[in-house]
């Protein structure tokens, strides 16, 4: 038998054809769809798997939760395009990784989620740390398998990556039993999974696009809503050559934010309860919206009723289930956004007459721009914003929590580049922004990470500060705190009287003595002429920083659709 | 509208409650369910019996399905020369003086009498829905005691063949 090793970026590649255990054949198989990072946590019926991890030496970082390791896989893989990698024990610790598993899935992250099992003579009996793990996340994940033969684990390995890279993305879960992982059998990666139920579409249909095409040359008042769609096909540049051409106002969706250049003059910035007036009004008014890779999510639409009222609807999505799944669209086009992008380029569609369409955008842009009243004695996180966003000079990576701060983030920080924001859009899940900062910065290591983060949402993983001391990872920790639950304090004064129902916090921890526990600089900041100076010393800082950012507590984020309302009903819009 | 869908699938462990959890979790409506092995073993076979409101809620049934990785093919059936069939067990009570009487009834339908008590009989009925419950109706008046219905499961015809084209309205 050859049994030649070599060895790989500090792993062993062990050739094919031979006889391993089932442990060996995962860190094989991770090899070879070169991950370089695994995020996760030990356990008992993960062990084999750890053993081979400290075998090979492939880069294993341990979380001090298993939340943690899966958030910063999403981050990983939000950042790189690559799939991440979470590996966790069965029972609790798989378990603890049901919410970022959900987050990937419905936010299309790609992630390949290994989790421990029991063995599988005792598969069924309630045995100690066993937990359904394949029924519990069969409803959030693209697909998911268990191995239930060692036979049958490269397979699966290689058709998880598959299911979860291709098409739109999503998690994909493995569960190991530990028999199955011990167990040893003869090792093929193969390079073709055959999956005949699973054939994603990446060629959009000819006589689609020529209908778009038709229906751009024909529009008065053509607007692009641009999702995250276009950062998973990497069809930036196409967009940008589209929107060029044709001179199409581009409203992005959260999740979508520097798909397209946030500073261009055709962008109009974040649509939906929070977007700008420019982007909703833009939607409101349109006689044709294009949609490309975004999924009309009730946070983008407002209420239906009221939605695009005008507008013929095109539809590109790789996934045919998102068109008309909630707006009736005459244009659908499945497919892959670059492909369907370059298609459309090359066709390219005469302009339709919009010039006045264009002045009327221009100036819903210069009228009511996004605004906040400058000048009290508090810092104002919109303007806390703004300095990032110029002392980071547009290029850091942003990721954020759920709540006010990320809203802010969304408002304030001009993404000009596809891949530099990192949040949590379709689950809104508090506790995701810093270890996905985490993995954004094993992702990108040369590049400025800042979390912007909730007092609240920080809370719930700050047990990760742990893996920027271990790593002096110089991930920049901005909190904004403005002592509460920010998001819901605004809702509950808006629309529950005041009635400030377990949203303030009566008593916090000292942020700045926390960081230090954790050997980390840490800076308090509670007067506005402090901000840029401290921004300045952290971004210039080579290490881990955390910066508590007293911010007004009462500010609230606008402008705002109230729930069941319509884009042209936004209010705290720019007097 | 009730629509006939089929659905070829790996006969995997676990792919019943996949797509029984698409429909209860997706809030679709269905009337019933049927699932048995087809003439390779590695394939099942499902028939579902939905019932949507309108040509996108039929949509979303069928892109839902097609999105699962062990869903092979699916096809809305019901426009298409099909037979279906359904197999129904009803038991119905009588006295001894009306057994006569209901074998008369039960005897257009191809019906039989599969079991009899003192108090009384239990009748089984092959085929399409219609025809299945229509025989229900004409037994009800003389009071249904217990009813078992396996579904519907329905084949196209050989004879007539139907275009290949999926029946929702998007390409590719
Ligand atoms: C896990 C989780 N629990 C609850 C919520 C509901 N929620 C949304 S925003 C928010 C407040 C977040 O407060 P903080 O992190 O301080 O951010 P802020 O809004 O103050 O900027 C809450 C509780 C959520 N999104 N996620
Ligand atoms: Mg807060």
């Amino acid at each position: 038998m050859n049994t030649r090793v070599r060895e790989v970026k500090g792993r062993e590649l062990k050739d094919e054809n031979q006889e391993m255990s089932g442990s060996s054949m995962l860190i094989q198989a991770l090899a070879r769809e070169n991950v370089d990072t695994i995020f996760g946590y030990p356990g008992g019926a993960i062990l084999p798997t750890y053993d081979e991890i400290y075998r090979t030496g492939i880069r294993h970082i341990l979380s001090r939760h298993e939340q943690g390791a899966i958030h910063a896989a999403e981050g990983y893989a939000r950042v790189s395009g690559k799939p991440g990698v979470c590996v966790v024990t069965s029972g609790p610790g798989a378990t603890n990784v049901v919410t970022g598993i959900a987050d990937a899935m419905i936010d299309s992250l790609p992630l390949v989620v290994v989790t421990g099992q029991v063995a599988t003579s005792v598969i069924g009996t309630d045995a100690f740390q066993e937990a359904d793990i394949l029924g519990i996340t069969m409803p959030i994940t693209k697909h998911n398998f268990q191995a239930r033969t060692v036979e049958d684990l490269p397979r699966i390995i290689r058709e998880a990556f598959h299911i979860a890279t291709t098409g739109r993305p999503g998690p994909v879960v493995i569960d190991l039993p530990k028999d199955v992982s011990i167990a040893s059998g003869m090792f093929h990666y193969d390079d073709e999974p055959n999956l005949p139920g699973y054939q994603p579409t990446y060629t959009p249909n000819k006589l689609q696009i020529r209908k778009l095409a038709e229906a751009v040359t024909k529009a008065k008042r053509p607007v692009i809503l641009s999702g995250a769609g276009i950062l998973h096909a990497g069809a930036s540049p196409e967009l940008l050559e589209f929107v060029e051409q044709q001179q199409i106002p581009v409203a992005s969706t959260l999740l979508g934010l520097g798909g397209f250049p946030g500073s261009h003059e055709l962008a109009l910035g974040m649509a939906g309860m929070h977007g700008t007036y420019a982007a909703n009004m833009a939607l409101h008014e349109a006689d044709l919206l294009i949609n490309i890779g975004a999924r009309f999510d009730d946070r983008v639409t407002g209420n239906l009723e009221h939605f695009a009222p005008q507008a013929t609807v095109a539809h590109i999505d790789v996934d045919p289930a998102e068109i008309g799944k909630i707006i009736e669209t005459q244009i659908p086009v499945v497919g892959d956004a670059k492909e369907a992008l370059r298609l459309l380029n090359e066709v390219n569609p005469k302009p339709g007459e919009s010039v006045r369409w264009r002045m009327k955008v221009d100036e819903w842009q210069q009228e009511f721009p996004l605004w906040y009243k400058e000048g009290s004695e508090y810092i104002k996180p919109q303007k806390l914003t703004e300095l990032v966003y110029e002392k980071t000079n547009g290029e850091a990576i942003i990721t954020t929590d759920v709540g006010q701060h990320q809203m802010w983030a969304a408002q304030y920080y001009k993404f000009d580049h596809p891949n530099a924001w990192v949040t949590s859009g379709g689950l809104g899940t508090m506790g995701f922004g810093f270890p996905a900062a985490i993995g954004a910065q094993f992702a990108e290591p040369d590049r400025q990470v800042v979390a912007i983060l909730g007092d609240a949402g920080f809370q719930m993983t700050m047990q990760e500060l742990s893996i920027l001391q271990e790593l002096n990872l110089p991930v920049k920790v901005l909190l904004v705190n403005n002592a509460s639950l920010g998001m819901v304090r605004q809702w509950q004064q808006l629309f529950y009287e005041e009635r400030y129902s377990n949203s303030l916090f009566p008593i916090q921890p000292d942020f700045v003595k926390m960081a230090e526990a954790y050997d980390i600089k840490g800076y308090k900041i509670t007067d506005e002429n402090e901000v840029a100076g401290v921004l300045e010393e952290a971004f210039n800082y080579n290490g881990p920083v955390l910066i508590d950012c007293r911010v007004h507590e009462e500010e609230n984020v606008y402008p705002m659709i109230a729930p069941g309302q319509g884009h042209h009903q936004m209010e705290g819009v720019k007097p | 509208m009730r629509r006939t869908i089929t659905a070829t699938v790996n006969n995997t462990t676990g792919v019943m409650n996949r797509i029984t959890g698409l429909f209860a979790r997706r809030h679709f409506n269905i009337e019933s369910i049927t699932v048995g092995m087809t003439e390779n073993p590695e394939v099942s076979r499902m028939t579902f019996v939905v019932n949507v409101s309108d040509q996108r809620g039929l949509d979303q049934v069928i892109k839902q399905l097609n999105k699962q990785v062990d869903v092979l093919k699916v096809r809305d059936i019901t426009d298409e020369a099909i037979v279906s069939r359904e197999l129904a067990m009803i038991k119905v009570m009588t006295v001894s003086g009306q057994r006569g009487e209901i074998s008369d009834l039960i005897a257009p339908f191809r019906a039989t009498v599969i079991d009899v008590g003192r108090e009384s009989v239990t009748i089984q009925v092959t085929g399409d829905t219609p025809k299945v419950e229509a025989l229900i109706d004409l037994l009800r008046p003389y009071g249904i005691k217990e009813m078992a219905r396996t579904g519907v499961t329905a084949f196209q015809r050989a004879t007539k063949k139907s275009s290949d084209q999926t029946r929702y309205s998007i390409i590719n």
